[in-house]
């Protein structure tokens, strides 16, 4: 396996907190690469810092061989790097299609609008939005605005798929739908590094997770190795139990 | 429908055809709006020529210099959401240097006006890089300022003739066969600025730098994580948004024989196209056509009223804050919400 995504000693502090401090973790090419860690441990400035939202005050991000630190974020779409956000941004007076096509136009391949219109079409279907296409974005539900954001983030073709709590605020029924669509997208040679506080859900997807508290590595393993690590158990999930719990009920 | 998620999606990322600007075009020529707009500069050209009106023309001039006006400023506020309240400055940067060169180096009027819409457009994207930085009232504010500032430069430019600036003589009429055929001139060529205002609008509006544009009005920072190389994008929106109306600039003056800083700087006139896009629709094509047409009629109405003829200015605020409450989306968003057939017609 090869790494797809290197971060070395990644540190950013905001004013005098400790954001993300010395993080260094890799993506290896193919895998679902879980991010988890207590609210404000600093998983979501570690997606800024990876797709160039903010720049980090040192270390190094290197994706696909190419040293892309510091970049602005269209630069880091443009070698490949998708993101679902968190808090869903979706170009409300646009349709759902042209939406995708923002994304497939100015993401890893540049595509003509034509192109990008059929390859939108297909993802939208993909994900299962093919009958919504045509409905601007702002008539979408909550799970319908989710889909869209990762719809939008894979039209873009791209190598390394950022999902930021792509689960938060489904069902159960469409939680399960979701995990489809992403098991759907890894199966596809998408890689995927995701952040998510489902448990049972992150557990089940990923190949790998890393924990992150204040800021630092806590832990990195399987989902076996994790849910049997100490130190994850005390510091985040309280203990032992908590963890059958949190994957027990859902959100 | 789970394995088929898989499957589709599998799909997806092996797609590769290839389509380019060629397909687009042809498709785009097919469409019936195009024509619309060559229908209707064509019947705005030939209109005072065949009725034998030299007071339409006049009037159809004035109303083609607001369209321009008010469809260039649709390209930063109604697709890229920067509201660009000092837009007259292209107009009268324009104006300066097209006049300019036509009297004092003697270069025919068609060149003078290029002249002075490509300089404007490099300076507009000089200065975009800047000021496009700022967001919201920031940038509004900014805009007044760099037309404010233009005004003191050019009232202190004594080449630009100060704050008396440039009147033309007969004489400069000459190489375009005399002053009635110069008129006549003038008045072809802006509406044909006119009518290239709105095939620009137009294919910006069905363009992948459209789509990037528009992106950038609903959420800049959404497209810019979409890959949206917006700084750059912006600065060039708003320097496109510059080239029309520097050139109408100068053909207006030309025409007009006479430019003086407070008439091409007038922010007065900035407002009146801002209440034009709004009236007709931002962010539409026809829209800052119907608006400027309206508007153009209206201004006529209460400069010549008794009663309203000092409330002209008055009346324009007091409609643009209605609009603004009441009908955000103008004349044309509110017929395309309501009759699908002007959906289909009228972008």
């Amino acid at each position: 396996m090869t790494a797809l995504l290197e971060a070395h000693d990644l540190t950013k502090n905001f004013g005098g907190v400790q954001a993300v401090a010395e993080l260094s973790f890799t993506v290896q090419q193919g895998e679902i690469l879980g991010l988890i860690g207590p609210n404000g441990a600093g998983k979501s400035t570690v997606f800024n810092l990876i797709n160039g939202v903010i720049a980090p005050d040192k270390g190094r991000i290197v994706f696909d061989g190419q040293d892309i630190t510091g970049q602005a974020p269209y630069a880091v779409a443009r070698h490949g790097i998708a993101r679902a956000h968190q808090i869903m941004q979706p170009l409300l007076g646009l349709t759902v299609l042209e939406n995708c096509m923002v994304g497939a136009c100015f993401g890893r391949e540049n595509m003509s609008l034509a192109d990008a219109r059929e390859a939108a079409r297909q993802v939208a279907d993909s994900v299962g939005l093919g009958a919504r296409a045509d409905v601007l974005a702002g008539a979408l539900t909550t799970a319908g605005k989710k889909r869209l954001e990762m719809a939008r983030a894979l039209s873009a073709h791209p190598k390394l798929l950022l999902l930021d709590e792509v689960l938060a605020g489904l069902n159960p029924t469409e939680i399960n739908l979701m995990l489809e669509t992403i098991r759907g997208i890894r199966n596809s040679g998408i890689t995927i590094l995701m952040i998510e506080h489902v448990m049972r859900a992150i557990m089940n997807l990923s190949d790998r997770i890393v924990v992150l508290n204040l800021g630092r590595k806590l832990a990195e393993g399987t989902p076996r190795e994790i849910t049997q690590n100490p130190d994850v158990v005390k510091a985040y999930l309280g203990d032992a139990s908590s963890l059958e719990a949190a994957g027990a009920t859902p959100p | 429908m789970t394995t088929s998620i898989s499957h589709d999606v599998a799909k997806a990322g092996t797609f590769k055809p290839r389509k380019g600007w060629g397909e687009e075009i042809a498709l785009q020529v097919r469409q019936p709006f195009p024509w619309l707009i060559a229908i209707f500069t064509l019947i705005c050209a030939l209109a005072p020529y065949v009725l034998d009106d030299v007071s339409l023309r006049e009037s159809l001039l004035l109303a083609a210099v607001y369209v321009t006006l008010a469809t260039n400023l649709n390209l930063m506020i109604g697709y890229a959401g920067y509201v660009n309240f000092g837009n007259i400055v292209f107009f009268g940067v324009g104006g300066y240097i097209g006049v300019y060169m036509a009297t004092a180096w003697h270069v025919h009027i068609v060149l003078a006006a290029l002249a002075g819409g490509i300089c404007v457009s490099v300076l507009a994207y000089v200065f975009g890089r800047g000021i496009l930085r700022l967001r919201g009232a920031f940038f509004a504010l900014a805009t007044i300022g760099v037309n404010e500032a233009i005004q003191a430069f050019v009232v202190n430019f004594e080449p630009w003739g100060g704050a008396t600036g440039i009147y033309l003589s007969m004489d400069a009429y000459e190489p375009l066969g005399g002053p009635m055929n110069a008129l006549w001139l003038c008045y072809y060529l802006i509406i044909a600025v006119m009518g290239l205002s709105l095939l620009l609008s137009y294919g910006i509006k069905k363009s992948k730098f459209g789509l990037a544009i528009m992106a950038i009005g609903q959420n800049e920072d959404a497209a810019a994580v979409l890959g949206v190389p917006t700084p750059k994008y912006k600065a060039i929106v708003y320097s496109i948004s510059g080239f029309l109306p520097a050139v109408a600039g100068a053909l207006y003056f030309f025409k007009s024989g006479i430019i003086e800083p407070t008439s091409a700087f007038d922010l007065t006139t900035s407002i009146e196209a801002i209440v034009m896009l709004m009236l007709g629709g931002a962010g539409t094509v026809t829209g800052p056509v119907i608006g400027a047409f309206l508007y153009e009629e209206l201004r006529g109405y209460l400069l010549f009223s008794e009663t309203f003829s000092h409330l002209q200015l008055v009346l324009a605020g007091v409609l643009l804050l209605l609009i603004v409450l009441f009908v955000p989306g103008g004349l044309m968003g509110f017929l395309r919400q309501r009759l699908p057939f002007v959906r289909r017609w009228l972008q």
